[in-house]
């Protein structure tokens, strides 16, 4: 199921509001299947400023390596550290331990234009022509 | 005879037709094929047909090129003390005879590499003696040759640091290893700072020191550098770590890695280098092999490609291509580079030479390299015309310098069948009556009285 409390974006990122204006950013459980097992994840330094669509890090899976792009604006303030030994968090829990990094959001309207739960729903279920 | 022009004149062996050729100008927006080759100098670009005679026949066509071919000095028929990135040493002749097997001499890098084991456990095996020598943790299999190696080391450390726009270059490596670096990277808007020498042939650790800004993203040194002298490891390194940028080691002179410390104990997080001297023909020049070996924690921003040992379903050994998935075949414009290709047949020579050698073998050729140039150094500074620029500790090469152009002293040098060494004047202002001389195992003790004689012989000439 896909959390009802975080948001979604087109590149399949989520984003998770957690208190004041910091968010947790992750790729969704579809983006994951779609990957195949993941053997390392790159992510930004901590304090980087990121625009809305900018490469944040990249994920490679023993089939490609694809970009990660962040679904918002803001400053990086903690990455998963977790990630760097057992990068198949991803896998097994996108949404919670294979969470990828934090951010300070500033401009926080961003998330409300991104899609819902349900909507997301619906964009993957057309995407993969089900 | 003009050229032929591709818009007018068909060319036999290009299928475009002129109206192909004028619609895919159209699409990229450029009015001439001309256009296309501007970044190459006027003074390299061919301006009418070659004058080739004929039309002849097999036996005339060979009897010209036999006799254009007799116009070449080679190293088989005069004693060479040439060097700056190509050594003459020995090769076993098993080597070139395995070389001709048709399963290495025509293969290319393995696109579906499963299907050849042989191939990738060479390359597996080249790579693990590139570890054990340069002191780091993962090597690929192979590049083009050094001054690319350098290139995209270059080209890692910024992808590593980044935001950093400065890459520091010892002024003392291979001058034309750092002009292809400056190709390379002359449209990416990083600046190259060169940092130079002091009496003893090292880089000039002061300047060193000023030149690492916080943003300089790395330093290259070279050692034995371009004159030949051992750098100083331990002291780069410590004034690198403190700027925070990738040190990178490049070594012209890969035998040397057989008895010197190899850069990897000093930290260093990067070593790449030309694998000529490991036995490999000089050739004219090329096909050489460059290597590139790097700290564990930088392997997915490595280019190239790399073999890792697994197992297979039943447990048995295997070697695959792995990080594939950063290639350029993969992933096209966000590939790691555009080195989608290795060295493979002169890599396996190398291996070869290194397999053969074993760790005995490299540190002899080490040592006699190291006595020989010793002895020559010696009986060259007893001639009272002759100086040694460079005070510094050196491998198998060193600079020399008589009263007299260096031009004039080789070329009275080359009529008595010695091939005395590199000028150095090509390279750097001030360096007119100097010139490189290197030596190895292949050197005799006559040879070198020999060319004591000889040189003694020319200055006097040069004095009348």
């Amino acid at each position: 199921m896909t959390p009802e409390d975080s948001r979604y974006a087109k590149s399949h990122e989520y984003v998770h509001p957690e208190a004041g204006d910091t968010v947790v950013i992750g790729i969704t459980d579809y983006a994951q299947k779609e990957l195949g097992d993941v053997v390392f994840v790159e992510l930004p330094a901590v304090g980087t400023e990121l625009e809305l669509g900018d490469e944040f890090g990249s994920i490679e899976s023993v089939k490609a390596v694809s970009e990660l792009f962040s679904p918002v604006t803001g400053e990086v303030i903690e990455i998963n550290e977790a990630l760097t030994d057992k990068p198949e968090l991803v896998n097994t829990d996108p949404y919670g331990d294979g969470w990828m990094m934090k951010m300070r959001l500033s401009v926080p309207e961003e998330v409300d234009e991104m899609m819902t739960a349900e909507e997301y729903e619906e964009y993957v279920e057309k995407e993969s022509g089900h | 005879m003009t050229l032929p022009d591709p818009l007018t004149d068909q060319h036999r062996y290009i299928s475009n037709a002129s109206q192909d050729v004028r619609e895919m100008l159209d699409v990229i927006g450029v009015d001439s094929i001309d256009r296309l080759f501007e970044t190459i100098p006027d003074d390299v670009k061919l301006t009418e047909l070659l004058d080739i005679p004929g039309p002849w026949s097999e036996i005339e066509s060979r009897r010209w090129f036999r006799a254009l071919a007799a116009k070449n000095k080679s190293a088989a028929d005069h004693v060479s003390f040439l060097g700056g990135g190509a050594y003459l040493h020995y090769q076993p002749a098993c080597i070139d005879q395995l070389l001709l097997r048709a399963e290495f001499l025509t293969s290319y890098t393995p696109y579906q590499p499963e299907v050849s084991q042989g191939t990738l456990q060479s390359i597996f095996e080249y790579q693990t003696h590139q570890c054990l020598l340069t002191g780091l943790d993962v090597a690929n299999a192979s590049l083009y040759d050094g001054s690319t190696a350098l290139c995209e080391a270059v080209l890692l450390a910024e992808r590593v640091v980044r935001k950093r726009k400065k890459v520091v270059i010892a002024k003392s490596v291979h001058p034309q290893y750092a002009e292809t670096v400056r190709t390379y990277v002359q449209n990416l808007g990083y600046e190259i700072v060169e940092v130079g020498w002091t009496n003893d042939g090292r880089i000039d650790t002061t300047a060193l020191l000023e030149a690492c800004t916080s943003d300089v993203f790395a330093v290259a040194i070279q050692s034995p550098n371009f004159f030949g002298v051992i750098e100083d490891y331990y002291a780069v390194a410590a004034i690198a770590d403190a700027a925070g940028a990738v040190k990178i080691a490049v070594i012209a002179e890969a035998t040397s890695l057989g008895i010197l410390t190899p850069p990897g104990a000093h930290g260093f997080d990067i070593v790449v280098g030309e694998g000529q001297a490991w036995g490999v023909p000089t050739q004219y020049g090329g096909p050489f092999v460059g290597f590139m070996v790097v700290k564990d924690a930088l392997k997915r921003h490595m280019p190239g490609r790399l073999v890792g040992e697994t197992v297979d379903v039943d447990g048995r050994r295997a070697y695959v291509l792995t990080l594939a998935t950063r290639e350029q075949h993969i992933r096209r414009g966000k590939a790691t580079s555009n080195i989608c290709t290795n060295e493979a047949l002169i890599a396996l020579a190398a291996n070869m030479y290194l397999s053969l050698m074993g760790k005995e073998g490299l540190r002899e050729v080490g040592q006699q390299c190291v006595q020989k140039t010793a002895y020559l150094r010696a009986q060259l500074n007893r001639i009272s015309s002759v100086s040694l620029p460079f005070s510094g500790p050196v491998y198998n090469e060193f600079a020399v310098r008589t009263p007299f152009p260096a031009a004039e002293i080789l070329a009275d040098l080359e009529h008595e069948k010695i091939l005395g060494g590199i000028p150095l004047g090509q390279f750097y202002d001030g360096f007119e009556n100097d010139f490189l001389v290197a030596v190895t195992e292949l050197h005799t003790r006559e040879h070198l009285d020999q060319f004591v004689a000889v040189l003694t012989a020319a200055i006097a000439r040069e004095r009348r």
